[in-house]
């Protein structure tokens, strides 16, 4: 403030000493110049006054306008909260079956294909009372850059396994994706989802004949979707393939391939479509399977070479107005060819060149009638295809027979997190014996709550 | 054939080929309210794509490939968040590759964390129907919280596409002061609406009740996301027989049965609301949603 005035104050000063030196002429000019000085301090403060005021005023306004802002536009903080609040997602599917079969499921056996004992046990229906599988689920952001899952399926025998435990990028750039650990593979449409999203209580023939029922592998999976509005997303994996159709392994490299390609859209707003190809190839090593030979013996053989397996598969989905509360309509199939090249060692010991290629389909329509019901309907048949046995033709058996099923259920979900099913079913995938079936299922979600794929 | 519609032909047929504009920002909206939102305040600055329409209920939507797609290529997801999209949002994140529309990140928003919410539950269980966690995501029913989520949505804008931030914030002024006046004139139009009482279908207007001081006397739903039910439906006829009321209030996705069954007992009639933007013939855009909503009431009353 003084630093402003000095200039003043001297010009102020300097004019008077050059007037005459008359004492009363002096005092005069000496009292104008103080009431000179007092006139301007007057001014000059009350300007600074001013200056201060506006300046005041204008950081004011700044802090309201940014203030007001800051309101309208800024969220609120969240509610605090503990140290769990970055605990996993939690869900837990519970489920139970109670199957009546008119036929004893003993030896169980899709004639014509060779399933090991291991697969057959999962798909081979059971009696009675049974406690379906329960499922716990773990899931979250494993930071900015990865996401991360596990699956565990608790089987009715109280074994344990690891349907899926994988990491996945959710930051890639170029609609990429890397997924690693083990998880469904993405070939086909059901194989990626879980058995409780599935509209019927088994899997299909095809995909129990081919795949064991789902196919999960331990490896790694890159998929890109492309940025078309069209969706288009092309996927490859590569893995250990200790599971069927593969076998365990101990070796470098990848015992199992898969690569898919999957496209889909809308047609109007009440109709979406999404359609794939697959192709999955194994390399399973001494994969043994038990059968009854040409003498009528129980033998056990055993097979080593190449699987590969083709699916097509499709699926539609309407809905008035793409509302599907009341009512709505999905139609769905799937074909899966496979054809297997290498060695079978007959009783395990006479081995023999190997040639076969099989196939499969199932359609299935599933209609929601009123809020909370559905119908659908089922229908599947498999085809033994050609299979040359090389030197072992006339030690092996080559039924000329093709396994059927069809199968009707209705279910009521009183809400999202809970079905119950009843199903009836002909199954004839064992030649000469005609089963008829009637399962009623629970399947209950808790916890977490659920996104399910398309 | 003339020589306009030979033009208008081809025109067609020039749109219909003609490539996504890269220029423009590629937004997502979760529900049309933010779409139309994000259309007032982006202007020419940004193409929108809307996942649902305002005849599908946005809690039940799946990640249909058509989604995936379009979320793979978005530069911006606008969505409501409080988990109303919890059942399809997180597979489009986790399918689409597209680490731009990640939580988290400024090309994810949500509009709930802009508004107070109402009716946060104090306790959550799934036997209370289909609670959400967040409070009652419906908050575009209230016309007061599209102007809040427009000075945030403003704001994103803006940090997602700071070349354009001026248009957006110029934009934002604009909208306010057309929003501010609207909102007085529907305010003016929905005074005699003051202490009306309604029943609804669905939990899905309680901002709407707030905003206009309307009185719900009861829901058709006996719990939140479950459909109504005949011994439900008869305890609120009986209910509105000490009680009356004025309206039954549903929006445009709800199976009308109910209602209808509840209305001609009751001898009151159905207000059938927009909801969102599209919900009716009226309710081409933001404007146009809540001149409609209070124009139906306004009706009811008559």
């Amino acid at each position: 403030m003084d630093a402003r005035r000095i200039p003043l104050l001297l010009a102020l000063s300097a004019m008077p000493l050059t007037a005459a030196a008359d004492d009363v002429d002096i005092r005069a000019l000496r009292d104008e110049v103080a009431q000179m000085r007092a006139a301007y301090e007057k001014r000059i403060d009350a300007l600074e006054q001013r200056l201060a005021q506006a300046e005041a005023k204008a950081t004011t306004a700044v802090t309201a306008a940014a203030n007001a802002e800051a309101a309208a536009a800024t969220p609120p903080p969240a509610a605090p909260v503990g140290t769990n609040a970055f605990n996993p997602n939690v869900s837990l599917i519970l489920s139970g079956l109670y199957s009546n079969l008119s036929r004893d499921p003993a030896g169980y056996q899709i004639t014509g294909f060779h399933l090991p004992s291991g697969p057959l046990g999962e798909i081979a229906p059971q009696r009675g009372f049974n406690l379906g599988e329960s499922e716990l689920g773990l899931s979250a952001n494993v930071d900015q850059l990865f996401y991360g899952a596990m699956n565990f399926a608790v089987h009715p025998d109280d074994t344990v396994s690891t349907e899926e435990a994988f990491i996945q990028t959710t930051s890639l750039p170029q609609g990429l994706t890397l997924k690693a650990g083990r998880w469904f593979s993405g070939i086909g449409y059901l194989n990626e989802q879980h058995a409780h999203t599935w509209d019927f209580v088994d899997a299909p023939l095809a995909y129990a004949a081919f795949l064991g029922g789902q196919f999960n592998n331990d490896g790694v999976q890159l998929r890109w979707v492309a940025p078309t509005d069209t969706f288009l997303e092309l996927g490859a994996e590569l893995g250990r393939g200790a599971a069927y159709p593969g076998t365990g392994r101990d070796k470098n490299g990848s015992g199992a391939s898969a690569i898919f390609a999957h496209v889909g859209g809308d047609v109007g707003a009440s109709s979406n479509w999404r359609g794939g190809l697959s192709y999955l190839t194994t390399a399973p090593q001494d994969r043994q399977w038990n059968d009854i030979d040409a003498a009528g013996a129980a033998v056990t053989n055993s097979f080593t070479g190449s699987s590969k397996l083709w699916i097509a598969d499709g699926v539609w989905k309407w809905a008035p107005n793409g509302n599907a509360n009341v009512t709505n309509f999905k139609l769905q199939g799937e074909y899966l060819r496979r054809s297997e090249d290498g060695t079978v060692s007959y009783k395990l010991t006479t081995p023999g060149s190997y040639a076969a290629t099989q196939a499969g389909w199932y359609l299935q329509g599933i209609y929601q009638f009123a809020p909370y019901w559905r119908v659908g309907l089922r229908t599947e048949r498999l085809d033994a295809g050609n299979v040359d046995y090389g030197g072992n033709d006339a030690s092996l058996l080559r039924p000329d027979y093709a396994p059927a099923r069809n199968a009707l259920m209705f279910d009521y979900n009183p809400s999202e997190f809970s079905r119950v099913r009843l199903q009836f079913a002909q199954d004839k995938s064992r030649q000469g014996v005609t089963d008829n079936q009637i399962f009623l299922q629970y399947q209950m979600s808790l916890g977490a709550h659920g996104a399910h794929k398309f | 054939m003339t020589k306009t519609s030979i033009k208008c032909l081809l025109a067609t047929a020039l749109a219909a080929f003609a490539l996504p504009s890269f220029a423009t920002l590629s937004i997502l909206a979760c529900e049309p309210e933010w779409g139309a939102l994000a259309q007032e305040l982006g202007g020419d600055k940004v193409s929108i794509y809307n996942a649902t329409n305002a005849f599908q209920d946005p809690h039940h939507v799946q990640a249909k490939p058509s989604l995936l797609a379009r979320a793979r290529s978005a530069d911006m997801v606008v969505c409501t968040g409080a988990q109303l999209e919890i059942g399809w949002l997180p597979i489009l994140q986790q399918q689409a590759g597209n680490a731009r529309i990640q939580a988290g990140q400024p090309g994810y928003f949500e509009a709930a964390p802009y508004v107070r919410m109402l009716e946060l539950p104090s306790s959550i269980d799934r036997s209370l129907g289909d609670v959400h966690p967040g409070g009652n995501p419906h908050i575009q029913t209230d016309p007061r919280n599209i102007g809040l989520v427009a000075a945030g949505m403003a704001q994103r804008l803006a940090a997602v596409d700071p070349a354009n931030a001026a248009a957006y914030r110029a934009n934002y002024q604009a909208f306010a002061a057309r929003w501010t006046a609207a909102l007085a004139n529907w305010e003016k139009q929905a005074a005699p609406l003051k202490g009306m009482n309604i029943v609804v279908h669905h939990k899905a207007f309680v901002y709407l009740e707030n905003w206009l001081g309307l009185k719900e006397i009861a829901t058709l739903e006996p719990k939140p996301g479950v459909e109504p039910t005949a011994a439900h439906l008869s305890e609120v006829l009986a209910l509105l027989q000490r009680q009356p009321a004025q309206a039954v209030v549903r929006s445009v996705y709800n199976d009308p049965r109910g209602s209808e069954w509840l209305a001609e007992r009751a001898k009151i009639p159905v207000v059938v609301l927009p909801f969102t933007v599209g919900g009716s013939e009226r309710a081409k855009d933001l404007f146009g949603l809540y001149d409609d909503t209070v124009q139906r009431l306004l009706a009811a009353l008559k």
